[in-house]
């Protein structure tokens, strides 16, 4: 699963468009990570222009 | 229940596009947006060609326009100038939260219903045919009834994944775009400035600094992967700190995104839907830019979604005519300029600077048309590692 550095994301919503597998989410709290569908590809993480996203685990 | 002939998700350039053209055709529509505020926050640098408002077809209205461009700068690695004259083609630098209000205002007096801080939950179908969405405006949720739902949700593009059209981006298709909105800071108060530096500025994109004001700008960087090796973040920071002229400003605005540069589909509509805009990656490849695109991208669903109507059909093949207007008008010139891209990207530092050298102006402007690729195939062609990016061009 990701990461989300709550104080580094600005909430673009950019890696929502990247994730493969749809399992980004942006909510009212920020981006939420579904660890179902997430494969730990790490694109949104190579993405992310914040550098908010990091790989856990 | 409430009853319309479309429903547009999403209430940007592509949302109001679809919105204000459906309603002049007399459709009976209604366009949502989830943020409580349209155009708020930008994921956008704010630059509108004269070309582009005329694309958008509407006349220039001083509420939205923050500065009048007299042109560009192109600027090499080693800070070589290509200066940019548009000679009847100026442009502007916009606030996107009064534009952006301003088109949702022209499609509410065309007809259209529009609804900030309104969220489509999900598209309904019956027997698999769209049938109508549910809505969701502070706690309160509802269903409305349309047989064609158009999709103009950006990026993200949630609803057309929901509706079965894949439209994520390739990490190679996407930039990583941040910006800061700075104020107190030196610069060309009347053109747009690019800095482009593949090897360590901005790899695989370039730097902007489009004037607001005086001494404020939108500064900005977009840089893609593989090329980049930090985050778009970092290189902007890198950029500003090195620069007298910049590094004592003022923040007043931090934006981030992805942005759309390649990706082109072949198919955006299905059963009862069609998808506009950023959501559908209908972007210029060169510069980054969509307004227009996404504007024209609504007019063109619009006009579908009209003849879809007096026909009685909603299927995937109907609609899928939209699929071959857009490109007929717009996709054929965009995917050339997205070639073009790929050879820019793959310029190093020190061909950048021998490009800078030997185009002018006027040539360059040609770059985000394909009237550009000759020159620059020729150009390119004088040096041997180029030659085979030439012949991508040609």
């Amino acid at each position: 699963m990701v990461e989300v550095s709550r104080g580094k994301c600005i909430r673009c919503s950019g890696c929502v468009s990247v994730c493969p597998q749809g399992a980004l989410t942006f909510t009212e709290h920020g981006i939420v990570c579904d660890l179902d569908k997430c494969t730990e590809c790490g694109i949104c993480v190579s993405f992310c222009p914040a550098g908010a996203l990091k790989r856990k685990g | 229940m409430e009853s319309y002939d479309i429903v547009v998700v999403g209430a940007g350039p592509g949302g109001s596009g679809a919105a204000y053209h459906a309603a002049r055709k007399g459709l009976r529509v209604l366009m949502v947006e989830k943020r409580q505020e349209i155009g708020a926050p930008k994921r956008c640098g704010e630059g509108l060609s004269r070309g582009g408002l005329k694309r958008i077809g509407f006349d220039f209205d001083p509420s939205w326009a923050r500065r009048e461009i007299k042109g560009a700068t192109a600027i090499a690695p080693n800070g070589r100038r290509v200066v940019v004259d548009y000679e009847g083609g100026e442009g502007w630098v916009l606030e996107r939260k009064m534009f952006d209000k301003w088109l949702a205002e022209k499609a509410a007096e065309a007809g259209a219903r529009v609804m900030a801080r309104t969220e489509a939950v999900k598209v309904l179908k019956k027997d698999g045919i769209v049938s109508g969405v549910r809505l969701r405006n502070d706690e309160k949720e509802w269903e409305v009834k349309t047989p064609l739902v158009i999709a103009a949700d950006g990026v993200e593009s949630k609803v057309a994944r929901e509706m079965g059209i894949d439209t994520t981006l390739k990490l190679s298709d996407v930039a990583s775009g941040y910006q800061y909105e700075m104020s107190n800071i030196e610069i060309d108060p009347d053109r747009i400035e690019l800095y482009f530096g593949n090897d360590s500025m901005a790899p695989g994109g370039y730097v902007w600094i489009f004037p607001k004001g005086k001494r404020t700008a939108n500064v900005g960087i977009g840089v893609r992967k593989p090329f980049a090796k930090k985050t778009a973040k970092e290189y902007l920071d890198d950029f500003i700190g090195s620069r007298e002229s910049l590094r004592r400003g003022s923040v007043i605005e931090v934006n981030s995104g992805a942005v759309p540069v390649g990706g082109l589909l072949k198919n955006m509509v299905s059963q009862g839907f069609i998808v506009v805009g950023d959501a559908a990656h209908q972007v210029n490849p060169i510069h980054g830019g969509g307004i227009p695109e996404a504007f024209v991208g609504g007019r063109i669903a619009a006009e579908v979604a009209a003849e879809a109507k007096q026909a009685g059909d909603f299927s995937a093949e109907f609609l899928s005519r939209y699929n071959r207007r857009w490109w007929e008008e717009r996709g054929k010139i965009l995917q050339k300029i997205c070639i073009l891209r790929e050879v820019v990207e793959r310029l190093s530092d020190d061909e950048l600077n021998w490009l800078a050298e030997h185009l002018r102006g006027e040539e360059l402007i040609q770059f985000s048309k394909s009237k550009g690729f000759a020159i620059l195939a020729k150009l390119l062609m004088k040096k041997p590692r180029l030659i085979p990016l030439a012949r991508k061009l040609l």
